[in-house]
């Protein structure tokens, strides 16, 4: 992982990528500590009641971990100054299954100690956020 | 349909909330975040779409909240949620338009002490139709 404290960034330099790994745990987890218990996220048969191909993740759980991946570059949470994305395609979780969030960044601009990042998100080679930014304080 | 007269107002924050390290090291669990001293960046929304739920879907406002799908979210985040913080969130409706059916609503959450804004947070929200 670069960090923020042993490297200095420059614009167009690509950081390194982590991959998350998200299960139906996880998801009753992200439940339990956000407040939302949205039956789409836990139940295949409502999920599917509803259109979708399978119980979904949350979008902000996959913005929750790409703010983690951006606090690890920032040296910690409290040099995330913005963080922001779009939720373009959902993360499905099928039963049994460890689904793969992989999160990469660009450095798209360097301004008075602040690093903007332009962030790639998919899991199983799908893009699931547009727009996906932070901007954080070295 | 959302009521027209709630675009562009501002509601104030119905209750006063205190932030416990235990939510807070709740939400670092998920994300595999092991310096709980602050919330992570996300953390907010945990007050934020509770406090935006109770307020839309007040009569005043009208939203249908079994219809509704997050479209995007953003954080600007002034000074990060600890332990220990007495909060308020303001929601104001920035927007409102209606596409293919779908109603789609800007809010922005503000969260902030009695003497400082912390956190701002902007989300779509799209109603189906």
């Amino acid at each position: 992982m670069v960090n923020a404290s042993d490297s200095r960034m420059i614009k167009d330099q690509v950081l390194d990528e982590k991959i998350f790994y998200v299960n139906r745990a996880l998801l009753k987890q992200y439940a339990d500590a956000s407040g939302d218990h949205n039956p789409i996220h836990q139940d295949e048969e409502f999920a599917k009641s509803v259109g979708l191909p399978d119980v979904i993740a949350h979008g902000m759980l996959t913005l929750a971990l790409v703010g983690k991946y951006v606090s690890d570059i920032a040296g910690g949470s409290a040099n995330v100054l913005e963080l922001g994305a779009r939720f373009t395609k959902p993360v499905v979780v099928p039963v049994g299954s460890d689904v793969d969030l992989t999160v990469s960044a660009t450095v798209s601009d360097v301004v008075d100690g602040k690093v903007s990042l332009s962030i790639s998100a998919t899991s199983a080679g799908v893009k699931v956020l547009g727009m996906a930014k932070a901007v954080i304080q070295l | 349909m959302i009521s027209p007269e709630s675009i562009g107002r501002t509601f104030p924050g119905t209750e006063s909330i205190t932030i416990s390290q235990s939510e807070i090291d709740a939400f670092c669990a998920v994300v595999g975040e092991t310096n709980t001293t602050v919330a992570p960046p996300t953390f907010s929304i945990r007050i934020s779409l509770q406090q935006s739920e109770v307020i839309l879907t007040s009569p005043e406002v009208g939203i249908k909240w079994d219809r509704l799908v997050h479209g995007d979210q953003k954080f600007d985040i002034k000074r990060p949620l600890k332990a220990g913080d007495v909060v308020t969130c303001s929601s104001t409706i920035e927007s409102a338009r209606i596409v293919a059916g779908n109603e789609i609503i800007s809010v922005r959450s503000d969260i902030s002490t009695a003497d400082e804004l912390l956190v701002s947070s902007w989300s779509t929200l799209v109603i189906r139709a």
